[in-house]
């Protein structure tokens, strides 16, 4: 379980971007992480994997742990190590490597296994074993996310963090995604699925959390989240179709704007 | 001719050790994205603990000893000097490094002393004559060590796990973080590499000469270097060192033909070089233009 409590980060010591976040990741799950952009999405991820400091961020209240152990604080590689990998936004393959040496260096915290493991993600994307020569760079994006996916797995994490996976790709590729992400999880490891794409990730998530400005308004099972009107209108884009009523604003009807999470 | 060949001969000699010192400069680069201005002072640490070490070890001992403390002292700095700005404008570290050059270079200077010294290589200035050609055996020692380490090097990052982490850090650092590649290993080793590179190619420029404490201006001749082989390229600084030496050394070839230059064209022919480049390629021969799909 990847658990996350009363998450707090700041940013250069003055910007709050997450005001006191909860989030549970279980082990073998598959959680959708929905929000706007500037929600906190990424922050905290990164706040998961030991890359605030990059940004100079900082955790300044709750905690992230890892099976009841704290994490936040540890350094990327000893996350990594634990079998937290993250998928970072924008994929963010090293396009100047080839895809094999791309793949290796997923594998970098898990040296003695690279054989077994290349094998594994070549079985997963078999797309990739035929480019595994070329320079990362020139893929296509829908392979390039196949890469980052498979070099986030290369170092067997048992949770996997995937920011945006969709991003920026075709519908027909968003589908392969997501069977993707389904294969993935069956074969074990847990998923954190951060999405724009609301339909998608709700469509295999069994949990699904929506962060606001720094805040989760709404943890609900994904079938519930894919009810609430709400959530239809906002990240759905269905509400106010099917009923004929005028657009409404976002303000005016955010049942969760007065819903005070003090404590989760 | 045979001056045209003896010239490029002794070219590939120099132009070895200005590939050696570009080299360190380029893996500092493609680490951290900071010129390290350190490197004459490293340079010059190293040649004179060779110097110092000749003596009772011999030459051959005392080459890799010298490499190895060059090495450590490079860590040195790095983890005193530049590891607490890791996140600052690469400018203000560079600045750094120049400071960290010219105490270092102070220090060196007083085991220099007022003698003239010298790394008891075993070559002086002895030659091989092949057929009329006259090849000085340290301009072919410095080419060997060159090839060799050049050879070692390119194994390391094309083949070992480290050395293909550096070259993923040197390509999206975040994303090699995020890999659980850690980054400060691979400042610290970047700066080590650089530092052993200098003592070797500091200590093949002084081969079969004397040298005092203004040897570190040899090795300011690896910015035209790595200017002119582009700064995120290593063969870009081998190719670049070698043809540096080679033009260098055919200027001073051939200046005595063209009197109305003076008697010394041959020492800023890097610089006028890089000169040239910078107006043409100012991402130098080789240097990595981006990879992008169009």
């Amino acid at each position: 379980m990847l658990r996350v409590r009363n998450l707090e980060v700041v940013y250069d010591d003055v910007m709050l971007v997450l005001r006191g976040v909860s989030l549970d990741l279980p082990s073998g799950a598959i959680v959708a992480l929905l929000g706007a952009n500037g929600a906190g999405k990424t922050t905290l991820l990164r706040a998961l994997t030991g890359l605030l400091d990059v940004h100079d961020g900082a955790v300044t209240k709750g905690s992230v742990t890892l099976d009841d152990q704290q994490v936040h604080g540890l350094r990327p590689a000893a996350i990594v190590r634990r079998g937290v990998s993250q998928v970072m936004e924008g994929r963010r393959i090293f396009a100047e490597l080839s895809v094999e040496d791309n793949l290796r260096v997923g594998g970098h915290t898990n040296a003695g296994a690279v054989g077994d493991r290349l094998d594994h993600v070549y079985g997963l994307f078999p797309v990739l074993k035929e480019r595994r020569r070329k320079t990362a760079g020139y893929l296509s994006g829908g392979e390039q996310q196949m890469l980052a996916m498979g070099r986030a797995l290369m170092a067997e994490p048992r949770y996997l963090l995937l920011d945006e996976p969709s991003l920026g790709l075709a519908p027909r590729l968003v589908d392969q995604v997501r069977e993707i992400i389904v294969e993935i999880n069956r074969l074990g490891t847990a998923v954190l699925l951060v999405e724009q794409n609301a339909a998608m990730a709700l469509s295999i998530a069994s949990h699904g959390y929506v962060l606001e400005t720094g805040k989760v308004v709404l943890d609900k099972p994904a079938d519930r989240l894919l009810a609430d009107d709400d959530v239809r209108e906002f990240y759905l884009g269905l509400g106010a179709a099917d009923t004929g009523a005028a657009r409404r604003s976002f303000r005016d009807v955010k049942h969760y704007k007065r819903r005070k999470r003090w404590l989760s | 001719m045979i001056a045209l060949l003896e010239g490029i001969v002794r070219g590939l000699g120099v132009g070895s050790v200005y590939a050696l010192l570009a080299l360190g400069f380029v893996i500092i680069y493609k680490a951290t994205r900071v010129i390290s201005f350190a490197q004459p002072a490293l340079m010059l640490a190293g040649v004179v603990l060779v110097s110092h070490l000749a003596g009772p070890l011999g030459f051959w001992v005392a080459l890799p000893v010298a490499a190895l403390l060059t090495a450590v002292l490079a860590l040195g700095i790095e983890r005193g000097a530049v590891r607490p700005m890791v996140g600052r404008p690469a400018f203000v570290v560079a600045i750094i490094t120049l400071g960290v050059d010219v105490a270092i270079r102070v220090v060196v200077n007083i085991f220099i002393g007022l003698d003239v010294r010298n790394v008891h290589d075993p070559w002086g200035l002895d030659s091989w004559q092949l057929g009329s050609l006259q090849v000085q055996q340290r301009h072919v020692a410095a080419f060997l060590a060159t090839a060799l380490l050049v050879a070692a090097l390119f194994a390391f990052f094309r083949f070992t796990r480290m050395g293909l982490a550096m070259r993923a850090a040197a390509d999206d650092q975040e994303a090699a973080l995020a890999q659980g590649v850690s980054v400060g290993a691979v400042f610290a080793l970047s700066w080590a590499l650089a530092g052993a590179l200098a003592a070797v190619g500091g200590t093949f420029a002084t081969a079969g000469v004397s040298f005092d404490g203004n040897l570190w201006l040899t090795a300011l001749v690896a910015l035209p270097v790595i200017i002119l082989g582009g700064l995120d390229s290593l063969p870009g600084a081998v190719l670049g060192g070698l043809a540096v030496g080679v033009a260098q050394e055919l200027v001073a070839t051939y200046q005595n033909d063209l009197p109305w230059l003076g008697g010394n064209v041959s020492v800023i022919t890097p610089y006028v070089l890089m000169l040239l480049v910078l107006l043409v390629r100012p991402y130098g021969l080789f240097g990595t233009r981006e990879v992008e799909r169009v």
